[in-house]
Formats: structure tokens, sequence, C-alpha cells
């Protein structure tokens, strides 16, 4: 009850508005080799209680700039908005204070989670950090309810992580990002590590959530028929850039960017009706992010590639309503 | 070509630790025909790789025993070769494909010496020169560039790593190829480039495969026979037409089904099966999936189903209560 009145409140405050918006981030690493180009001038916009999903190959940024806008990484320069608040200008206190509104799951349960606390203490750190509850008594009721909420049983409250299979040990680390009633939690690729039939019980439970609490999500993965499943809208990485962006539908009736396009045929669907076609559209490998030259950066495994490509930097073009591209066919 | 290439009858493994006994296979019954490939899916701790090991006789020293039951590769009996006939057989007659591309080469050796070590164990007739012009061939194969062929694993990404684990695998142009999740590691496309050029090469060397994979996805694109694990016990077996659209199904397969992401519907929720794997050193009696199923009947906790024929052609069967009445194998 006391959640729905909150959520009411929180509602009616920031309704239709961006939660947290990113402009022109840019996160470069300096490396011996060149600067390493990792998040290069993204532009996003999350509304409350949506999910945006990022995807992309390994390599592409997308963890990376999940952690920036978190202020896990600090950013090399552009803003990051939450409720139109820069919190890039924040000082260490106002992000201790922030960092209670946005979480993080991670991908790997089995590295996320010190092996030396029991169930109860990892779920509980965040609130001792954060001092948002005290009292023992009190840590231990709300507990107990986190562990409720994820689907835990409470006899686990003393058990270690290693006692535990994935699937349980992702639920612990979604409790622990519910521990501070978060509004916006960057899910880095809480699934792929999981068997499928798990997979599916999580992603039920996060959609369960969201429904619940008006949670914003961030969802990166590679796996993109989980994406479509989860997301709104979708964002389509490569190699920093944000090459693509649609709504979750759009993206995948009407794919424009030849990287989008690749992406989609080569998903590997559990029946017969694509057995036997030719998967493999994009040839070659993802190319170094240090030091790229202008233009597009997808251009030496396109299958369009022509001489215009490359040279100078592509408009990231709105081609239909809210659905952006990055490639000189659409200009 | 055709004919049966690897046969395994009513295996049973288990992990004997001080601790407890893991029943990993339970009466596992395979076979698989000369230029075949057999899909082999289930969840972590099914029994797919422990299936792999046991073909291959790899499993640990002392804890893993096979305790029951046949495998045959043609008249080579498996089960009973010594040690140094698997040494004979290993890379040459059967080769496998780890899943972890990253680990599964010597980070300190070039990528030519890695590939012609399998050619100078197996083809001992080979010089030094011709040696080396296979191996160029050999990667050429499998898509690499010769040049590169001095170079160390870090060197390569992943996808080619991959590719050099299948030049290896492949050099000896084995009879069985065992692939377990060859490309659960690698992005999208790259899985697309890597199960293309498998499915380009088991033609050209005409080898037979098992693949090893939690993914029906890939199934449905290479495979030509399907077996679902659970519990270390194939729970259903058919042709690719019969696993993925016949009507009649496990209930545990239809669940994995279920789980998956479909992208051609929009439906708000996945329907997973429920609850997990059974702890293997204490199996439910009875059906051991019946503690999970939406269909459990009085009978399936306290009898273990036999398997059945659920088509007239005889190339499906499925071990369930469900199809009590249909024709036992």
């Amino acid at each position: 009850m006391a959640w729905k009145l909150y959520n009411i409140r929180k509602k009616g405050e920031y309704m239709n508005k961006p939660l947290i918006e990113t402009k022109n981030l840019k996160k470069y690493f300096q490396t011996s080799e060149g600067s390493l180009h990792a998040v290069d001038n993204i532009n996003l916009k999350i509304d409350r209680g949506k999910t945006l999903g990022v995807v992309g190959e390994s390599g592409c940024g997308k963890s990376t700039l999940g952690r920036t806008i978190l202020r896990l990484l600090d950013a090399t320069d552009g803003e990051i908005l939450y409720k139109g608040q820069n919190i890039l200008n924040y000082n260490f206190n106002q992000m201790l204070n922030m960092r209670k509104n946005m979480q993080i799951i991670f991908q790997d349960p089995y590295a996320s989670l010190n092996p030396r606390m029991t169930v109860s203490e990892i779920i509980a750190e965040p609130i001792k950090v954060s001092k948002i509850i005290t009292g023992n008594r009190k840590i231990n009721i709300k507990v107990s309810e986190l562990m409720d909420t994820v689907g835990l049983a409470k006899r686990l409250v003393n058990a270690y992580p290693h006692e535990l299979d994935g699937g349980r040990r992702q639920r612990i680390g979604i409790a622990r990002a519910l521990a501070l009633d978060p509004e916006f939690i960057v899910c880095d690729e809480p699934v792929s590590a999981l068997d499928v039939s798990i997979q599916a019980q999580i992603l039920n439970l996060m959609m369960d959530l969201q429904e619940e609490k008006e949670f914003t999500y961030m969802f990166i993965t590679h796996d993109l028929s989980v994406v479509k499943h989860i997301s709104d809208e979708i964002m389509v990485m490569y190699l920093g850039q944000s090459i693509e962006k649609a709504s979750s539908d759009e993206l995948f009736e009407n794919p424009k960017h030849p990287y989008t396009q690749a992406l989609l045929s080569a998903i590997l669907v559990p029946n017969l009706s694509r057995r036997g076609e030719d998967k493999e559209i994009v040839k070659g490998e993802v190319t170094s992010p240090i030091d790229p030259k202008p233009g597009c950066r997808f251009a030496p495994r396109c299958p369009h590639f022509r001489g215009e490509c490359l040279g100078k930097e592509i408009d990231y073009k709105e081609v239909l309503k809210g659905h952006f591209v990055s490639c000189i066919l659409y200009n | 070509m055709t004919g049966k290439l690897l046969e395994i009858k009513n295996l049973s493994v288990i992990y004997e630790t001080d601790e407890a006994t893991v029943h990993a296979i339970n009466d596992l019954n395979l076979l698989i025909n000369k230029g075949e490939t057999l899909g082999l899916v289930g969840e972590t701790g099914a029994g797919k790789t422990t299936t792999a090991l046991s073909i291959m006789k790899l499993l640990p020293d002392k804890t893993g025993i096979i305790k029951n039951g046949e495998i045959k590769l043609e008249d080579i009996n498996i089960t009973k070769a010594t040690k140094h006939d698997m040494r004979l057989l290993r890379g040459n007659v059967i080769s496998m494909i780890f899943q972890d591309p990253m680990t599964s080469l010597n980070p300190t050796l070039t990528v030519d010496y890695q590939i012609a070590e399998v050619l100078a164990l197996h083809k001992k007739n080979m010089g030094k020169e011709e040696l080396s012009k296979r191996v160029d061939e050999i990667l050429e194969m499998v898509g690499l560039p010769p040049s590169r062929k001095k170079e160390y694993p870090h060197q390569f990404s992943g996808g080619m790593k991959q590719r050099v684990v299948i030049a290896i695998a492949l050099a000896c142009e084995p009879k069985l190829l065992l692939a377990d999740e060859p490309t659960t590691a690698l992005d999208v496309t790259i899985q697309a480039q890597i199960l293309k050029l498998m499915k380009e090469l088991k033609e050209k060397i005409d080898t037979s495969m098992l693949l090893i994979t939690h993914d029906l996805g890939v199934v449905a694109e290479i495979c030509d026979k399907v077996a679902i694990m659970y519990a270390g016990q194939v729970i259903e077996i058919g042709d690719i037409k019969d696993i993925f659209e016949s009507e009649h199904h496990h209930p545990y397969t239809t669940g994995l089904f279920g789980a998956i992401p479909d992208l051609s519907k929009k439906a708000k929720r996945l329907s997973p099966v429920e609850g997990l794997m059974p702890d293997p050193t204490n199996l439910p009696s009875g059906c051991y999936f019946h503690v999970r199923c939406n269909k459990c009947m009085d009978i399936c906790q306290k009898e273990e189903p036999l398997t059945r024929w659920v088509n007239k052609e005889k190339t499906h069967s499925i071990k369930c209560h469900l199809f009590n009445g249909m024709e036992t194998l």
C-alpha cells in the first residue's frame, strides 16, 4: 500500500517527462595506442516507467554507456540529465544521495555477489550504506519484504551465494538493486548467464516489478529476442555510436540501417521457417574503436558500402516519427 | 553413407564424491547415423556435457565412473577401450569443439603449432613440408588467412579463435565431431558465420556431428535429429520436423519452447517451466520431471515411464506416461 501511494505521488510529479536523458555523452579511454572511443555522442531519453533496450555486439560500448550514466565511470564530455538536473556537476555527497535513485543489476550472478556475505547481508548492505532505514529489526523486515518481492524463500536468509543456483543468485542481485526503492535501473545483461527457462522466470519478474513500481529500465543485452520482449524503445549501438533508434515494434518490422538488418537476420528462431536461409549478411568482424576516422564505422563490413560513407560524420536523421538512423542511404 | 556410427546403450554415469553420489546420466540411449547431425538439448545440469565426455572417455579420473551401459563407435567398443586406444581415437576419429574458444587454446603456442600438433600425432608419415602445407590448407578451409599462422591466440578475436578450434578439430577429418555449445560465447553475426562454416565443412569432409546446445534456434538451423535431455535422460527424440512441428511433445519440451521469447508474437509474459532441475544426488521417484510438470498424474510419481513411439514412421519417441498405450521401442 505504501508503495502505491508513493508511486502515485511520484507519477504525478514527473509524468511524461524524460526521467533520464543524455546529451552528446562521450566516454573515451586513453590507451597506449590512442584514444578508445567507447561511447561516442550518445543522445537518449527514457520516460518514466519505460524501458530502453540497448543492443549491440561485444565491444560496442553498451556496458560502458550504462556505467557512465550511473557515474560509475567518469564521462569524458556531454551531459547526463536526471529529471532535468545535470548529474555530472554533482559533487561526491550529492552523488551519494543520487545513487539511491539509480541502481544496477549486473550480468554475472556468480561474480557480482560477495562470497563471504550471506543473502541477507548482501541485500541489507545498500540500506546500511545509505542509512535510509536504521535499526537492525527494521532492516531485517525490509530485507524479508524484498526477498518476498523477488521470490526468494525465507529459509535462504542465512545462505551464502555459492549454495544457490544462477537464477536465485540473480534474484539476490535484483533484490539488492531494489533495496533503496530506486526509480531508474540499469540492467546489464541480467539474463544472459541463465538457462532459457530461468531466463523467462527472471524476465517475467522484472516486467511484473516494472508494472507494479513504475521502474524505468535501461536494458543492455546482445540478445535481440529478449530485448524485443521487454523494451518499449530500442537503440542499436555499433562501435560506441547509436546507429539506429526506434520503438521496439517499428525496429523489428522496419529496420533501416544495414547493420540492424544484419543483426535481425542473424537471429536464430526456434522454428523451421528460416532453416537453410543464408543468415551471413555481414562479413568480417568489428574494427578497432581506437581513434576511428570520421565516417560510418560499419562501412568496412557493409554490403551497401560506397565512397560517401567515409570522410565525414553521418547525420543521425529522423526518417519516421521517433525512428532515427545514421546511414547515408537515408540522407 | 548410411548406417550406424555411434550407438549409446543404457549408459549410466555417476560422479562419486566423499559427500554424495551424483547421478549425472541415467540410462541414456542415443544413436547417430553416418552423416547425421544430432542436436542434444537441455538446461544446465541435464548431463549434456557428461555425455560428450563419456564418448571421449574424458570423465574426471576416479570421480567420474561409467556404471553401466555401452558406447559403440562403429565396431569399436569405447567403454572397453584402453587409454592407448583412446589416444589413437581422440582428435583422429572423434574430436571435440569446446564451448569457450578463449580458454581452449594454449596461449603460449602459435596457432600453426597447435594445428600441426594433431596432424603430427595421428598422421605420422607426414613430412615437415607436407605438414606445413596441410596447415595452410586447413586454415584457408576455416576462413583464416594462412599469413597469420605464426600468431598467438590472443592476437585473434573470439570468432577467429573459434575458427582455429574448429580447424584443430577437423584437421584429421574425424568421423564424429562433438561440438559442445560452439557458438554460445559468440556474438550473433559471428555465430551465423561459424554455424554456416560448420555446416559447410561437415558436408565437405562427410562427418557426423553431435551438437550440444541449449539454444533451440541453433538446433533449428543445422540439426537433422534432436534429442531433449532432462536429468540425465533423453526424454524426447525425433527428426527435426518431429520436434519443431509435431503436436505431440513431452511437457518439458513444450515448456522449453514456451520459455523462449517469440519474435513473431507479442506475448506479454513468457511461460517458463516453473521450478528447477532436480538435485542429481537425490532424484525424485517415478518420472524425474513430475515435480515441475503441469500434467502430472498419480502414476508419474510412482513409476518411471517407458519410451514410446508417437508416430507411425517410428522416428519420434517420448518418455512420458501421457503416451501410455502407444507402442514401446
